[in-house]
């Protein structure tokens, strides 16, 4: 049975195809502003890729902040719900789930079979959110990649005072002004979304294994600074940013 | 020579007045304030409790340098010189150094005690919103602080957030307020409280086709929407008054007046005496950092460091 | 007075408020504070009074949301210790960790 998981976030939407449980197909694309039409697009085109038509599909479930905006959609589930999922399918051990992205981010403290238990998010505030290093990798004038990399070498542990995205870009200007070095500046940023995200988690408690998954997991930098933070290990999967969309296509395979 | 001296000091942001019916030499008690905001940085001096003199100056990057200066602009025209000061508190934006200052006093409770003493004792709420805060603080008839809340973690509700947005849409920010009513009929707030958010939100707008002055009577209603959450928490009294830069936005500061119900207080003096003299919103904090300098050494409760 | 330390942001209001006219300066809540974010000295919003109170460190006011959610006031199973350990109950919390994390 062909099922198809579309999570539709801030910034970008993911879609997953399975057929009989393995992964078919995926694909990404930015968003703008008419993201119904976007998703459709994406969803059209993976089908291609995957060398199917929407005929042939069993069964769409849709998750994400606009996952209510997919026509297509046969249901639409939380964000906790398919993060847990998908987490769940890949990494069974998983128990506490830290899932950050463009626009939002959350703890999920998940069972052993992947239900959601408790959890905890910070939204419509870009100081927790992967909006807030995008920033301030624009200040340094650098890619976020470049950030993460660059931050890796720093020993440094500068505070950060602004908590606002908007005041973080001028204290960054600033810092840049007194000749701190930019990896420095960029472990900073780090250390300041970490300590943001961990006091989140310990709302719903860390117990391991602690997964991290969204955009901001691919961020090498950000991970090292959450691991020393909360002092445990963090497990990133392949493909983090796709945990969404798994977890809503295998809750769609499973007929649910 | 008033006149003149009224004129000069609204036309240009740097200015400064002295007021010519004080001789300062036949006055006990000499104290200055000076307030260093993000912004802008304001000095002022009193003889016996009375405005003698005020400057007003943009602050640079380096705060020490911006005192002096706001404190030097309030004394150029005069031949007070810092010797002459019985005593000078410094106040204003997160920890500032105001070196000649003997001690600092937060700017909350120098506002509440400066707005006191311009608009009168009938003053109950007071909503200052500075380049990156914004504070409302609710007093009683003596001028002293019964609550406060202040914001300067969050940029949506301060100058910032603003200026943000004239940046966005390229209009300059002293014209978005008239603009903003040049519109068909009152348009839906920006949804986004986050300023960076907000962003994207006002751009879409655009991409549709929605006139910018309707983008900005939008922006300018979400701002007074933010600023009255605020308010509302702490609970706005009558006289209510509002200083800062923002006190020059209609945009928002109609747009709020019509949903607190409330109207902003007349900007006069309270003082009868005072009437012919210049009325500016920003000197509040200077001017309370000034009276509590004068409280304290009237008070016998700190020694003065007058030299001459 | 009734000072309200922290922020309101796009998801809510993040406040620990301090009644400085309950409040006796005992410091037990400077002590039990996980967070040590809590300190006592002189009123700085009555420079004409001489009583000591407590109020929330510099540092820490603007990350109050982050500071205080471990302690989940709101909602908590278990009181939270500040509140928990102030006889004149001179602290209170705002609804924002409730309402985000409750």
């Amino acid at each position: 049975m062909i099922a198809v998981g579309i999570d539709v976030g801030g910034k970008n939407a993911h879609v997953i195809i399975l057929k009989g449980g393995e992964i078919l197909a995926k694909g990404e694309a930015a968003m703008g502003i008419h993201k119904a039409e976007e998703a459709e697009h994406l969803y059209d085109e993976t089908l291609k890729k995957a060398g199917m038509k929407r005929e042939d599909v069993g069964s769409v479930i849709a998750t994400g902040s606009a996952g209510k905006r997919v026509s297509f959609a046969d249901s639409v589930i939380p964000d906790a719900a398919a993060d847990a999922r998908g987490v769940n399918r890949l990494i069974p051990s998983a128990r506490t789930v830290i899932d950050v992205g463009a626009e939002e981010g959350r703890a999920i403290k998940v069972s052993p079979k992947g239900r959601v238990l408790d959890f905890a998010v910070n939204e419509k505030c870009a100081a927790g959110t992967g909006t807030f290093v995008e920033t301030m990798a624009r200040a340094l004038e650098i890619t976020v990649e470049e950030m993460a990399k660059l931050s890796l070498t720093s020993n440094q542990s500068i505070p950060m005072n602004a908590q606002c995205a908007v005041f973080g870009e001028s204290e960054v200007v600033s810092l840049i002004h007194q000749k701190i070095a930019k990896q420095d500046i960029a472990k900073a940023v780090h250390d300041a979304i970490a300590g943001r995200i961990a006091s989140v988690a310990r709302v719903v408690g860390l117990e391991q294994d602690v997964v991290m998954i969204g955009g901001v997991a691919k961020n090498d930098g950000f991970v090292d600074a959450l691991k020393k933070e909360i002092d445990m290990d963090l497990i990133v999967p392949e493909d983090p940013e796709y945990m969404g969309a798994l977890g809503s296509a295998d809750m769609a395979a499973a007929g649910v | 020579m008033v006149e003149e001296a009224k004129k000069e000091f609204w036309r240009w942001p740097e200015g400064t007045w002295v007021n010519p019916h004080i001789n300062w030499k036949q006055g006990k008690i000499i104290t200055s304030g000076v307030d260093v905001g993000s912004v802008s940085s304001q000095g002022v001096v009193l003889v016996d409790g009375e405005l003698y003199s005020f400057g007003s100056t943009r602050t640079g990057f380096d705060s020490p340098d911006s005192a002096r200066k706001a404190l030097n602009i309030a004394l150029e025209q005069t031949d007070v010189t810092e010797e002459n000061l019985d005593y000078c508190i410094g106040t204003g934006y997160g920890r500032v150094n105001v070196p000649m200052a003997q001690r600092t006093i937060t700017e909350i409770a120098c506002h509440a005690r400066g707005a006191h003493f311009m608009y009168g004792p009938a003053v109950r709420t007071i909503m200052d919103m500075g380049g990156q805060d914004c504070k409302a603080i609710n007093c009683d008839e003596k001028g002293k602080v019964l609550n406060f809340m202040m914001n300067d973690k969050c940029a949506a509700g301060t100058g910032r957030g603003m200026e943000v947005f004239a940046d966005l849409i390229q209009v300059p920010v002293w014209e978005i307020g008239p603009r903003s009513f040049q519109i068909d009929e009152e348009p839906e707030m920006i949804s986004s409280t986050c300023v960076v958010f907000a962003k994207s939100e006002v751009l879409g707008l655009l991409e549709q086709g929605v006139p910018e002055n309707q983008v900005m009577a939008s922006y300018c209603a979400a701002m007074a929407h933010r600023i009255m959450a605020l308010l509302h928490r702490l609970g706005v009294q009558e006289k209510f008054v509002i200083t800062g830069g923002i006190a020059k936005n209609e945009g928002v500061v109609k747009r709020l007046e019509k949903e607190l119900g409330i109207k902003t207080a007349e900007k006069v003096w309270y003082k009868p005496e005072y009437k012919d003299y210049p009325f500016d919103t920003q000197i509040a904090g200077a001017v309370g950092a000034a009276l509590f300098a004068h409280a304290m050494v009237s008070k016998g409760k700190v020694k003065s460091v007058r030299k001459t | 007075m009734k000072a309200f330390y922290g922020f309101k942001d796009g998801s809510g209001d993040w406040f620990l408020i301090i009644d400085t006219e309950k409040c006796n300066g005992c410091s037990a809540c400077v002590a039990v504070c996980p967070a040590h974010a809590l300190e006592v000295g002189e009123d700085e919003f009555d420079p004409l009074s001489e009583e000591h109170v407590a109020h929330v460190k510099d540092e820490d006011r603007k990350k109050i949301r982050y500071t205080c959610a471990p302690c989940k006031p709101g909602f908590s199973i278990d009181p939270v210790p500040c509140v928990a350990v102030c006889e004149p109950g001179a602290i209170t919390h705002s609804d924002g960790w409730k309402r985000s994390y409750g």
